[in-house]
């Protein structure tokens, strides 16, 4: 047998059906579904008097538009729209039956952070949801993506997804980090290296020391912005981290199904020799502490560097840079370090676990912010109450953090979290784009430690000052 | 699902390159429970102030490109979000095609959802559209499914590939999920095999 990547195997153990012209069907094995991608799809179903296929690996939380403040039980703090949306969810979870985690349940959270904490992700399984993100899973050996609304219907009602298979890439990053350097940091350093396009038609496994290294918390840092990368899906090979963190979690098979899954997943590697179509290298000391100056995810730069001259670009990319420094209010030649920042973002799918929390709360001890305004939103219920309990929660508020409840928040501003015009934030979230945290809002991408080491300074700084 | 052919239309030129979906559409507009009535808001923060005044100068505020069928976009056209309301508020505007270098995964997959036909041409064929596109309402560019070609107003054409499967559905206006419901069969095999060698899942 010719060796096989990990993603091979993961995808030859889900094809349900296959044509001539390699068109397959995929077999899916949870769904996840939040409230902002799914009413038009269980609409679908009623009009055309389908059934949900799998119930029971159907999994439904409310997130992108739920209200992060304390208040949020009293349906005001939601706009009409938004309530409709979530009303509609709750209505569609009992009506087909399917798991629900809604707004008042303590398990409540960002669905890409309540999947793995309940145990519904687990290593070789397939795993989609109608959000872009849903590359976070791939953290522990499943093959996760983002999938449109028409697809979700699909996946409904069929539990497949019609599919070509993508091309194999790896990312590898060597050796060790150096202080200071985070999941984060690794993770926007490839896109930079790659561009938004560069990973667009494979799948990126994730290799190499330093994402060995990695904790769970990071590796899903790092396969949560793959898509930012173009790629379809992350994946990392599970390891003893990944069978640690997962056992033990409501959903993770126990007893002799926990020693036939465990034996299943210590089969789920790249083979050597396997190909690759593509093959890129990092070497984990080389990785720096980064910010975004722009408004792609792409536009990546260490923290000690200055904002670039758009000239020094390529093709279409010299107009889209000077847009780009326009949109920010930035000169080129300006140090990165000179960028005043308005308010902080701790929190999203990309950086709202506990881990994140802990590396933000180490470098606030006993500060104060300098920043206008800066709001940690936990990834989940769990999370916060897990931070409550490590006394992090009072760290962030000692140093005049907001301590906010679970959901996506500012990372897409859906609900009042939102930038006002020109507002600088430096974020921990995935996205940079134009508006995307709030109307001609500011945005800039950094770890949770960088986050934490700009709200003390009132600028961007690099936190290896202050360790 | 409508059926897609051929279309003969005035194209409006986009030429900035990694348009994401929050751009297509923000996501203030994404609080709907429906499909439909999306366009009016396609690239609305691009489009209008904040008092909801048209922006002078954006392509599809100029006259010529009111009507536009086509866009020809810069690379990676429609990258982030999942959002199927980027392709859902085009369609709604009354694009029917899309040209561009390359396309986002999810944002190329949501578009054959919905009728609408994302061509990839190389950078050169694009440029030259690209072109064609800017002389407005009196270049119609026409673009074949059938054939796999697109023409400028001045007869150039350019072949390109789609995969076929995806043209098929398209050209027939097919329904994904009744064709699946077809193999159901392989569902329920593919079911029981997997329940029994790993039946945690």
């Amino acid at each position: 047998m010719s060796p096989k990547t990990l993603y091979d195997k993961i995808w030859d153990a889900h094809v349900a059906h296959e044509s001539e012209d390699g068109t397959c069907l995929l077999y899916i094995d949870r769904h996840l579904v939040h409230e902002v991608t799914s009413p038009q799809a269980f609409e679908g179903l009623r009009m055309t008097g389908r059934k949900v296929r799998a119930p029971e690996k159907t999994i439904a939380v409310p997130d992108h538009n739920v209200p992060t403040t304390l208040d949020r039980a009293n349906a005001s703090t939601m706009t009409e729209e938004s309530r409709i949306q979530v009303e509609a969810l709750d209505k569609n979870a009992k009506d087909f039956g399917i798991h629900y985690y809604p707004v008042s349940d303590v398990r409540q959270g960002i669905v890409h952070i309540v999947g793995p904490e309940q145990g519904w992700t687990l290593p070789g399984m397939t795993v989609v949801c109608g959000d872009s993100h849903t590359a976070t899973h791939g953290a522990f050996g499943s093959l996760a993506h983002g999938i449109g609304t028409s697809e979700v219907e699909h996946v409904l009602a069929t539990q497949t997804l019609i599919q070509k298979k993508s091309k194999n890439m790896k990312v590898e990053i060597t050796g060790k980090l150096r202080p200071g350097v985070t999941a984060k940091d690794i993770t926007l350093s490839v896109i930079g290296a790659t561009g938004t396009a560069g990973g667009t038609g494979y799948v990126i496994e994730y290799c190499g020391e330093a994402i060995r290294d990695l904790s769970m918390e990071g590796r899903m840092t790092v396969c949560n912005m793959a898509i930012e990368g173009g790629a379809r899906a992350g994946l990392i090979a599970p390891d003893e981290k990944t069978f640690e963190y997962v056992k033990g979690r409501p959903h993770a098979p126990k007893g002799a199904a926990w020693e036939a899954a465990l034996a299943y997943w210590q089969t789920l590697f790249t083979d050597e020799g396997a190909h690759f179509d593509k093959v890129i290298t990092i070497k984990g000391e080389d990785i720096a502490p980064v910010v975004t100056w722009g408004t792609s995810p792409e536009d990546v730069l260490p923290i000690t560097a200055t904002v670039p001259a758009p000239e020094s670009f390529k093709g279409g990319k010299v107009e889209a840079a000077q847009r780009s420094l326009d949109y920010m209010g930035l000169t080129a030649g300006q140090k990165l370090t000179d960028i005043e920042i308005d308010t902080v973002f701790i929190g999203s799918c990309t950086n709202g676990r506990i881990e994140d929390l802990r590396a933000a709360a180490e470098i606030l001890k006993g500060k104060k912010i300098k920043v206008k305004r800066a709001m940690v939103v936990p990834g989940s219920g769990l999370v916060r109450a897990q931070a409550e309990e490590e006394g992090l929660a009072q760290i962030f508020i000692d140093a005049g953090f907001e301590w906010r409840l679970a959901g996506c928040s500012m990372c897409l501003a859906m609900n009042p979290d939102q930038l006002s015009e020109g507002e600088r934030c430096a974020s921990t979230s995935n996205r940079n784009f134009e508006g995307r945290q709030g109307y001609k809002g500011r945005t800039h991408l950094v770890s949770p430690a960088m986050a934490a080491a700009a709200a003390i300074t009132g600028h961007l700084t690099d936190v290896r000052e202050m360790m | 699902m409508e059926k897609f052919s051929k279309i003969s239309g005035v194209a409006a030129p986009l030429p900035l390159v990694n348009i994401d979906t929050d751009m297509i559409i923000p996501k203030q507009f994404l609080k709907t429970i429906k499909r439909s009535g999306l366009g009016v808001n396609l690239f609305d923060e691009m489009r209008y102030d904040r008092q909801g005044n048209e922006i002078e100068g954006f392509v599809l505020n100029k006259p010529a490109y009111r009507q536009a069928q086509i866009l020809v976009a810069g690379d990676n056209f429609g990258c982030g979000s999942s959002r199927e309301h980027a392709p859902w508020a085009l369609a709604d505007f009354g694009i029917k095609a899309i040209i561009s270098t390359s396309y986002a995964d999810i944002f190329y997959n949501n578009c054959f959802k919905n009728g609408m036909l994302p061509i990839v041409l190389p950078q050169e064929a694009v440029d030259v559209l690209m072109k064609d596109a800017e002389k407005g309402s009196n270049a119609r560019i026409e673009v074949d499914l059938e054939s796999q070609t697109v023409t400028s107003s001045d007869g150039q054409s350019f072949t390109f590939e789609v995969d076929a499967f995806k043209k098929h559905c398209l050209l027939n206006g097919l329904d994904d999920i009744g064709l699946t419901m077809e193999k159901v069969k392989s569902i329920d095999a593919f079911e029981a095999k997997a329940a029994m060698e790993r039946p945690w899942v």
